[in-house]
């Protein structure tokens, strides 16, 4: 594997997010949602917590997470520069590695600006910051769970839509699992229950960093990127 | 660096894009790939860049397989597709740059081969604009840009050519001969003059099989019929039709004399003559002899678009 072209490759995809208007558009309408439930729960109801926030993003990254992957690797298949990438000798894991840093860079970059919330609390009080930190560490690597899961779906198609929606069902099905259990066979429950990758964020946000939890996303991370390697290579079955 | 094609077959589905072929190409030849729309030129382009796999059959460039070294391969070869994709949110030189980290150029010699190539492309005047905004010529000559960026010594081109206006095609084509004095280079088109003009090497394709291969010179010589001979005199008043055609039909070699037109003492003829005389210099002298005014004296050769229209028609 060589690192400088997973680099290059993550540098034109950085460059690309924030020369359009697409990471700007992206992050302010993130921060719009995450910033209004926040405050309305400091102001009105006389909450400072950022609980609200660990609540929300993972349902906000449902959307927002395919909606930053669609285009990664859909867009180079409809434009053809794909067969250009591929020509180069670059590895298909390099390119698929270069775009995952990329998004999940941007995620980052998405989710920076809300600790600003945890500055402004840390002014009124003494919050805990602990479970804050690891909470913070959960939703990166919930991210990155998804990002692999939407470049994967992005790696199936020429067609952006299709790819968002691929993406959302893949990583909804993931998030409603520990929220069905009681529709699931009770010999079943604790397995499907450790599927889910909210019983996995919880966890973590609680202040726990427990190795269950980082092999269950650092096994999803790979494994999606490989299937996302995977696919991009079909093209030589 | 030679690149050596053997048995190379390709499927979609049930058809034979590509059918058992095989030849071979050297350094310091510019061979042009020739075929109609189908006939599976750029297939066969994609498999030697290692886009795809053949079903059958192995591609070798400078020795090494491209199965089993297809890294090393690609390291060696620059390559324009046919419908040259480039990023359009990136500007001119941006691009070169990724390209150029792509094929592992380090430090100054980026900076030097984008300077270099914008300069031989062209791109100069161009080199901060965003590629979206360039004509198709401009976008042709930055597809062209990156395929060379690292100095490939194998350059293969699909269609290189399209979307130029006639004067920078004469530069393209200026600069691939240039090129292809060191180098390996392929290219494909179905514009036949573009042949003629920068290739020393012609492979006609049709249906995924190669139907002729050698010079363009070589090729027309094969394919040349009978001796067509197209001769304009002006004869004096005293000479008539009835005596000049008798005269021009009992040359050597002419099998048959044919009046083109006719006004006054204004002959066209056109003179049928065997395969492989000449009857030029013999009409030359006769007119003399008679004291025929030659107004003009043309020798048919058959073109590259007969060679191909006979080949690839069935």
């Amino acid at each position: 594997m060589d690192f400088s072209n997973i680099f290059t490759i993550y540098r034109r995809e950085i460059r690309s997010y924030f020369n359009s208007p697409v990471a700007y558009v992206v992050i302010v309408v993130f921060l719009a949602i995450i910033g209004w439930f926040f405050t309305s729960n400091l102001f009105l109801m006389n909450v400072a917590s950022l609980r609200i926030v660990f609540e929300l993003v993972p349902i906000v990254f449902l959307f927002f997470v395919p909606a930053i992957t669609m285009r990664l690797l859909a867009e180079e298949k409809k434009a053809g520069t794909l067969e250009l990438l591929t020509t180069k000798p670059v590895r298909d894991v390099e390119i698929v590695l270069g775009k995952f840093l990329a998004a999940w860079t941007l995620l980052a970059a998405a989710l920076a600006p809300t600790l600003i919330y945890l500055i402004s609390m840390m002014l009124l009080g003494k919050p805990d910051v602990g479970p804050v930190i690891t909470g913070y560490l959960g939703l990166i690597l919930m991210g990155a769970v998804y990002i692999g899961i939407g470049l994967f779906a992005s790696s199936l198609t020429e067609n952006q839509i299709i790819a968002f929606i691929v993406a959302f069902l893949i990583v909804l099905a993931l998030f409603m699992m520990d929220k069905v259990l009681m529709f699931v066979p009770a010999a079943l429950t604790s397995t499907v229950e450790f599927l889910g990758i909210d019983y996995h964020f919880s966890n973590i946000a609680r202040g726990v960093i427990d190795s269950r939890d980082i092999i269950y996303f650092a096994s999803l991370i790979g494994f999606s990127l490989m299937l996302a390697t995977l696919s991009l290579e079909r093209r030589k079955w | 660096m030679s690149i050596a094609v053997r048995g190379l077959t390709k499927l979609y589905g049930e058809t034979k894009a590509v059918d058992d072929i095989s030849f071979d190409v050297k350094t310091g030849e510019i061979l042009g790939f020739l075929g109609p729309n189908g006939a599976g030129k750029t297939t066969t382009m994609k498999i030697i860049t290692c886009y795809m796999p053949p079903n059958s059959g192995t591609v070798e460039v400078d020795g090494l397989n491209i199965a089993e070294h297809s890294l090393e391969v690609r390291k060696k070869i620059g390559y324009l597709p046919e419908t040259n994709p480039l990023y359009y949110d990136m500007n001119v030189l941006d691009y070169l740059e990724y390209s150029a980290r792509l094929h592992a150029l380090k430090g100054g010699a980026i900076q030097h081969r984008m300077k270099e190539m914008a300069h031989v492309c062209g791109l100069e005047e161009v080199r901060h604009k965003d590629i979206g905004e360039l004509s198709k010529g401009y976008r042709q000559r930055v597809g062209l840009a990156q395929a060379m960026i690292h100095d490939p010594d194998v350059l293969i081109m699909d269609e290189p050519t399209s979307g130029l206006d006639p004067n920078q095609i004469v530069e393209i084509r200026n600069l691939i001969k240039q090129l292809g004095r060191a180098k390996t280079v392929v290219l494909s088109t179905h514009i036949l003059s573009e042949v003629q003009a920068t290739c020393n090497r012609v492979l006609i394709i049709n249906e995924g099989r190669i139907v002729a291969d050698g010079t363009p010179e070589q090729l027309r010589a094969q394919f040349q019929g009978a001796e067509a001979i197209t001769l304009e005199l002006r004869a004096p008043a005293a000479h008539p039709l009835e005596q000049v055609a008798p005269k021009l039909r009992s040359l050597p070699g002419v099998t048959n004399v044919e009046l083109l037109s006719h006004a006054d003492s204004l002959f066209r003829f056109l003179l049928h003559a065997e395969k492989g005389s000449d009857v030029r210099e013999a009409a030359f002298r006769l007119a003399v002899a008679e004291g025929w005014i030659l107004l003009e004296l043309y020798r048919k050769v058959t073109s590259l678009e007969e060679v191909f229209h006979k080949l690839t028609t069935s």
